[in-house]
């Protein structure tokens, strides 16, 4: 298990690496000159030329990507319109918002955790406990509801549900008040209330995705002769299908909700955009409109740092349910 | 623990149904038994008025191809089916107990701990989340609701030894995965035996095995019998296991018994041509290593649309010698001469004897 971890946790390191070279690359050496778009309003040349100088842009391709890794690391130096002093983890300075590119996510990470965890506690609940209702009641009104429902969540946009819910919820009945972010710390209740849209809107499409899956899973376990097996023991049905029947059907689940989780994470634009909660994916998508490459670095990064835990997690999970998987 | 069990009688690990276990009668009787499945293409009748009896200490061997009904009969004895979707009717008396039409509740208390069953292929029958040891104590506490942890492992520790598996305790805590082959079907035998039941039924033990385990699976079911004094159902459509352990034989063809008797009747002196395409099929190694074998034309018939009259006419050489008899009346079970042996043929005995020795004796196993 530690050589797993150790393994594993170097080969994220090195796939961030990479990923990290990738968009460096990409942004920086292309052959857009990166300044006009991060240059604030009223540019002259003059000022162009002091924010190239100051972002290292004269630099060799290879020394600017050093430093920004330094930054990273150990924190570094940055010219005095950047704000001087940038501390670790430094992702650089932001012209467009004029901050550290570090203070903006850590103002916006929030926002997105406290929108995907707990929609993501609600959607494998109800997704998982729909699917394997429905499954074991195969054929009557509650299966063929469940997949009328399944099939509404998959067919229907995020916007779409999240307009209706905001229309019918916060503006007819008012019983939500107008979604915004207030951190659990500060006033749970505040937090629950203003995101609890978000939550339902989320949960709805994503539990209709996994209903779906875990109905086919648990059909397909329940004709497995284990199963089979369990009930000529004489168990009763809840053991045959919560201990024998379940804990099978639900390994393709976690794979998909650990990868599912890991890339919302990364940014749940839609969402964030819809109920007008400035988070990781606006805030992504703000800094490519405005060419603001700080920040699209660290977006980037940030996403490819979830996808990759979620992998681990995912395979850790995998090997605690399943005794023939070794983690080496 | 199961909160609906009643009060405690007698016996304090078997408090629930009372004990009905008339003296006289064999353990297992089946009467009439139909198992009918409705699908979309039709109806199934996967068995149609099968009837046989085990005493226990007895081996029955329900032999037949694939499609014949053999598994489905001991699903239907284990109320396995499932009840939306299969009708039974008929009669199963395990232990003198009806189980036809037996709430389902009722049923699952006997499973397992009356009867058992042991599956084909125990790499899928086991699951393979949970060790061995856990899967075999869990079989033992279901009907031993007051035994604790360390009660059921010593007893599965027991088990696993018992059924000659080396280092029992060790062995409790692996995955199926980690056991061979042979060692998967021992310890699934050992689960099935696990609160001593007085009905085994054995679905093609040793198909999934080497030949060489085979053997030994058979003779540690037959130890077991010894030891356990129960009955045993074993279903095969091979006529080796059959010769070697069975004590009665049904063959069966189409959901319906054709021959019923004891091994050496079924085996030494088949009545039913089905019977003489079966053993005509398999190679001895102690008969005529010349002689070709036989193997029977055609396909198993369809359950949805089974052939007129005698099910096996498409295939039966012999069917053209009664006009049109095989092909418009479906043949009696009717004993066939000797005491205890059925057959379902039309074909009159002193005929069906005499075309035995002169046409099939000398073919295959048969020879043997």
């Amino acid at each position: 298990m530690t050589r797993f971890l150790v393994r594993r946790l170097l080969t994220a390191v090195l796939t961030l690496f990479a990923v990290s070279v990738l968009s460096f690359l990409m942004f920086f050496g292309l052959p857009r000159d990166p300044v006009s778009g991060m240059c604030p309003k009223n540019c002259n040349a003059e000022r162009l030329e002091r924010v190239r100088t100051e972002l290292g842009l004269r630099d060799p391709l290879v020394e600017q990507y050093a430093n920004y890794m330094k930054g990273i690391v150990t924190g570094r130096d940055l010219g005095s319109s950047q704000g001087g002093r940038c501390e670790a983890p430094c992702l650089g300075y932001s012209y467009v918002n004029s901050e550290a590119v570090t203070d903006t996510l850590t103002r916006v990470l929030p926002v997105t955790l406290s929108i995907v965890i707990p929609a993501a506690v609600l959607w494998l609940v109800l997704g998982v406990g729909l699917g394997m209702i429905s499954a074991l009641r195969r054929g009557t009104l509650l299966d063929r509801l469940a997949i009328g429902f399944s099939l509404t969540g998959a067919s229907l946009q995020l916007y779409f549900v999240g307009a209706v819910l905001l229309l019918v919820f916060t503006y007819n009945l008012r019983l939500t008040p107008v979604p915004s972010y207030t951190s659990i710390f500060d006033n749970p209740w505040k937090w629950a209330s203003g995101l609890v849209l978000a939550w339902v809107a989320l949960a709805f499409l994503f539990s209709a995705i996994y209903a779906r899956l875990s109905r086919a899973q648990m059909l397909e376990t329940l004709s497995e002769d284990f199963v089979r097996t369990a009930r000529a023991k004489g168990l009763a049905k809840p053991t045959v299908y919560g201990r024998h029947a379940l804990r099978a059907a639900i390994t393709p689940v976690v794979t998909i909700a650990g990868l599912d989780v890991g890339s919302a994470l990364g940014g749940t634009v839609i969402t964030e955009t819809t109920f007008g909660l400035q988070g990781l994916g606006r805030t992504a998508i703000d800094a490519v409109r405005s060419g603001d490459l700080p920040t699209i670095m660290a977006t980037v990064l940030i996403s490819a740092v979830f996808i990759v835990v979620a992998n681990i997690v995912v395979d850790i999970l995998y090997a605690a349910i399943d005794p023939r998987v070794r983690l080496r | 623990m199961d909160r609906s069990e009643s009060a405690p009688s007698g016996d304090p690990d078997r408090p629930d149904v009372p004990e009905q276990r008339a003296g006289d009668g064999p353990y297992l009787r089946v009467k009439d038994l139909r198992v009918r499945f409705d699908t979309e293409d039709g109806v199934v009748r996967a068995v149609d008025g099968v009837s046989f009896a085990v005493d226990r200490g007895r081996t029955l061997g329900i032999v037949g191809e694939s499609g014949s009904g053999k598994s489905v009969t001991s699903l239907a004895v284990l109320g396995l089916h499932d009840a939306k979707r299969a009708t039974i009717t008929g009669e199963i008396t395990v232990g003198g107990r009806q189980l036809v039409g037996l709430p389902e509740e009722e049923v699952r208390r006997l499973r397992g701990r009356d009867m058992a069953m042991i599956f084909q292929d125990p790499l899928s029958a086991l699951h393979p989340y949970y060790s061995v040891g856990k899967q075999i104590a869990e079989a033992y506490r279901v009907h031993h609701p007051r035994a604790g942890k360390r009660e059921a492992r010593t007893r599965a520790v027991d088990m696993l030894g018992r059924v000659g598996i080396p280092q029992p305790a060790k062995r409790f805590d692996q995955y199926p995965h980690e056991f061979s082959g042979g060692m998967r079907q021992r310890a699934m035998i050992a689960m099935a035996l696990v609160n001593d039941p007085d009905l085994v039924i054995a679905d093609e033990p040793t198909t999934a095995l080497d030949v060489t385990v085979q053997a030994q699976i058979l003779d540690l079911l037959a130890d077991l019998q010894a030891e356990f004094h129960s009955a045993i159902v074993l279903i095969t459509h091979d006529l080796g296991v059959v010769s070697q352990v069975a004590d009665e034989v049904l063959v069966m063809y189409g959901g319906r018994a054709v021959e019923r008797g004891s091994m050496e009747q079924v085996l030494r002196r088949p009545q039913h041509p089905y019977t003489w395409g079966l053993l005509s099929s398999v190679p001895s190694l102690r008969g005529d290593a010349e002689a070709d074998l036989v193997p029977i034309p055609g396909n198993p018939p369809s359950l949805i649309n089974l052939p007129s009259g005698c099910a096996f006419h498409p295939r039966c050489r012999y069917a053209g010698r009664n006009g049109d008899r095989s092909r418009t009346e479906v043949p009696e079970l009717r004993p066939a001469g000797e005491d205890g042996h059925l057959v379902a043929c039309h074909l009159p005995a002193d005929e069906r004897t005499r075309l035995y020795r002169e046409e099939i004796a000398h073919v295959g196993v048969a020879a043997g």
